[in-house]
């Protein structure tokens, strides 16, 4: 597969300023000062044509901050993110607007970012107007096609989002992604806010629309069993570098790098009774003062002096699989999880 | 067996609202044992939060118990005066939420709320006090717990302030700890460290725990029973294996069945049409059956009543038949 989206040396700091309770306490001598939060550390990635890339990591560890890079809504702090082999910045006019549009994306709160005061009608019709791709005459056909493409009522498009119930107003946002053409959906954590039944129908929907509109997708997710179903491939993010990529089989059956590892072993699944919860203590540390070396050094079983030192790579540990540890588990299947 | 510690039967509640008359738990009973874990599950709005407060005695205007009644440890908790209630809260029993700003006072260090907590019950000095806060701190696996002792709320992670909550609805050893979805809003790795300490504590204490969350997963790895909530009425129940192997009421089965983690990758999700309906104006029959994949003429007429098999019940006239296999 060819790659549709390659993310190189991807970096984005945020400068976290000082708050009043800090400015305070400054004049009373002490020395808070401006922070940086390395949010994306260098992160090298590419989203292969129609591939569903999964995305997966504890809060904060940055894959809100690489989506929204990715869907080209904030800039990068360093390197380089190229669709089709262009930069945003380096195409031609018309092919900067085509390349904006052809990634979309899907926020886990459709209520939030759908304007309360537009009806459904405008909310999905209004892009692809002021675009071109449809005339002003054929907007409500445009709208009602979309409608039914993701499954709602197009007797509906005169109603505003409080009207609907949380499952329809993620279809909402759905359509007006769709409405565009993109050609790729970033998703972040679209279904993480749905009731099972409901997020089970949205997926359902995910893997519908790819197969009829050739999509491509970044699937952001907190969710390992969401991205175990949905995902061809999966990236691990930690404190915001990319710690492991692999098939998502390879990575379920047989994780290479140790957070990966821990991470797989606390999910809780349905059919493990009386689990033993609990292997990996500790919590993730601040990113604003990560742990030298491998930042996962602190929590890791397999640690050595020499992990404490410079960042691991990542390294190819089988076909197509890659992992950022100096003591990767190779080879061997995850074992059978505890049970007490 | 011996006596439940907690014995709600045909427990109502109902809410006034300008759509009319929520009943938000519609003939819920239950029995919960000592040092046994029941998993209270079911999708948002099924009634699980206004069951947890009506036991804690939490439940304010426009909501009323509208009947029924809940035993503590053999005392009927409805109709009790509020200074007897609040007595047993915290004595006997306890609850932790979501949030766990819910029971912490973000302007009151820790070491100010748990001694208070533990002064209010217990005739102890302070001295004595401050050690039981700083050993409940460390059994709930908070590291340094004498300077966390310290701190106010909000320089805590979310993960310890949840931990400092759990800590504080456990210092007098309760008979029974409600926890409603009080690792939802965390992560995999720190819900599991919760879990696991909430899980030793209370096998320690023999505190009977009441774990509410719409995740089938996590109960099925802490629960020993579990009961289905589906429009405030509980749907099934009975022992964690055979509910969640061989469910019986088609609800249990569609929800089972729609978990990403029952399905092979890429395949099409079970999934169980519809949404949940309004509490305000329920079928007349079987709340479920419009969304039913097993429903006949019978489920709209009048609300399935209870069938009995060996540990478990469920709530149907026409159930998925027996060992039928979700996968
Ligand atoms: N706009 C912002 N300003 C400052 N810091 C931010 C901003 N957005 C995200 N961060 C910080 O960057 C890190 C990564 O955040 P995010 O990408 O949202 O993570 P995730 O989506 O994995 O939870 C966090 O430490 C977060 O606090
Ligand atoms: N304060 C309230 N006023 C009106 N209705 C309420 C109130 N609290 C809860 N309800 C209703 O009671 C029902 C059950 O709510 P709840 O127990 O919170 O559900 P769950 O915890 O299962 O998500 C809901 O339909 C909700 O609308
Ligand atoms: S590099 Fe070292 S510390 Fe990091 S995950 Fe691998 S073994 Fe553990
Ligand atoms: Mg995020
Ligand atoms: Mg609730």
């Amino acid at each position: 597969m060819t790659a549709l989206i390659e993310i190189e040396s991807v970096s984005k700091r945020f400068v976290k300023r000082v708050d009043l309770a800090g400015k305070i306490a400054n004049m009373l001598g002490a020395h808070n000062r401006e922070q940086i939060v390395r949010a994306v550390d260098d992160v090298t990635l590419t989203i292969r044509q129609g591939e569903v890339l999964g995305l997966v990591g504890e809060s904060g560890c940055g894959k809100s901050t690489l989506g929204r890079m990715v869907a080209g809504i904030m800039q990068t702090s360093a390197g380089r993110i190229l669709y089709e082999g262009r930069a945003r910045e380096d195409g031609v006019a018309s092919t900067q607007v085509a390349d904006a549009l052809a990634v979309q994306m899907i926020f886990q709160d459709p209520m939030a970012s759908l304007n309360p005061r537009m009806r459904i009608e405008d909310i999905i019709g209004e892009a692809p107007v002021v675009h071109g791709l449809v005339d002003a005459a054929g907007k409500r056909d445009y709208v009602a096609g979309m409608m039914r493409k993701v499954g709602l009522d197009p007797s509906v498009m005169g109603r505003f989002p409080h009207q609907f119930s949380g499952g329809q107003r993620a279809r909402i946002g759905i359509a007006r992604a769709l409405a565009v053409k993109p050609k790729v959906l970033v998703c972040d954590e679209a279904v993480a806010a749905l009731d099972v039944s409901i997020q089970a129908q949205v997926l359902n929907l995910f893997m519908d629309l790819r197969a009829e509109m050739n999509l491509t997708y970044l699937f952001v997710s907190h969710d390992l069993s969401v991205i175990r179903h949905i995902a061809d491939r999966v990236a691990v993010m930690y404190l915001g570098r990319i710690v492991e990529t692999a098939d998502t089989d390879a990575l379920f059956e047989a994780p290479a790098h140790p957070y990966t590892r821990a991470l797989l072993d606390e999910v809780p699944r349905i059919d493990m009774r009386k689990k033993r919860f609990a292997v990996l203590k500790g919590e993730v540390p601040s990113p604003l003062n990560p742990p030298s070396g491998c930042h996962f050094h602190p929590r890791c079983p397999r640690m050595e002096e020499i992990c404490k030192t410079g960042r691991p790579p990542l390294l190819a540990v089988g076909p197509g699989h890659e992992a950022a540890c100096l003591f990767p588990q190779t080879g061997g299947a995850l074992p059978e999880p505890m049970s007490q | 067996m011996s006596a439940p510690i907690l014995s709600i039967h045909d427990l109502k509640v109902e809410f006034g609202t300008r759509q009319g008359v929520v009943k938000a738990v519609d003939g819920v009973s239950l029995n919960v044992y000592r040092g046994e874990v029941l998993g209270l599950v079911g999708e948002s709005g099924s009634g699980k939060s206004v069951t947890g407060l009506s036991i804690l005695g939490l439940i304010d205007p426009p909501g009323r118990i509208a009947s029924g009644s809940i035993k503590l440890e053999g005392t009927e908790l409805i109709g009790l005066p509020e200074d007897e209630l609040r007595r047993l809260r915290g004595e006997r029993m306890a609850m932790i939420f979501q949030d766990p700003m819910t029971t912490l006072n973000p302007v009151l260090r820790i070491d100010t709320q748990m001694i208070e907590t533990i002064r209010a019950h217990e005739n102890v000095s302070e001295r004595a006090a401050r050690s039981r806060a700083e050993e409940a701190l460390k059994r709930v696996g908070i590291p340094s717990p004498a300077e966390r002792l310290l701190t106010y709320p909000h320089q805590l992670s979310g993960g310890m302030r949840q931990r400092v909550a759990i800590a504080i609805a456990l210092l007098m050893s309760p008979a029974l700890l409600v926890a409603d979805e009080p690792t939802t809003a965390l992560d995999v790795t720190i819900q599991s460290q919760i879990i696991a300490e909430v899980q030793q504590l209370c096998s320690e204490t023999g505190t009977a725990l009441i774990w509410i969350t719409h995740d089938l997963a996590v109960v099925a790895g802490l629960a020993d029973r579990i009961a289905v909530m589906y429009a405030g009425r509980i749907v099934e129940e009975g022992d964690v294996d055979p509910v969640l192997d061989h469910p019986r009421h088609p609800y249990t089965y569609g929800l089972l069945g729609s978990a990403p983690s029952n399905n092979r990758r890429g395949e099409k999700l079970a999934q169980i049409p519809g949404m949940t309906p309004s509490l305000a104006n329920l079928p007349s029959g079987c709340a479920f059956a419009p969304r039913c994949a097993f429903a006949q003429g019978d489920c709209s007429t009048a609300p399935p009543t209870l069938t009995h098999d060996g540990s478990r019940a469920w709530r149907c006239f026409h159930p998925v038949p027996d060992r039928e296999d979700v996968r």
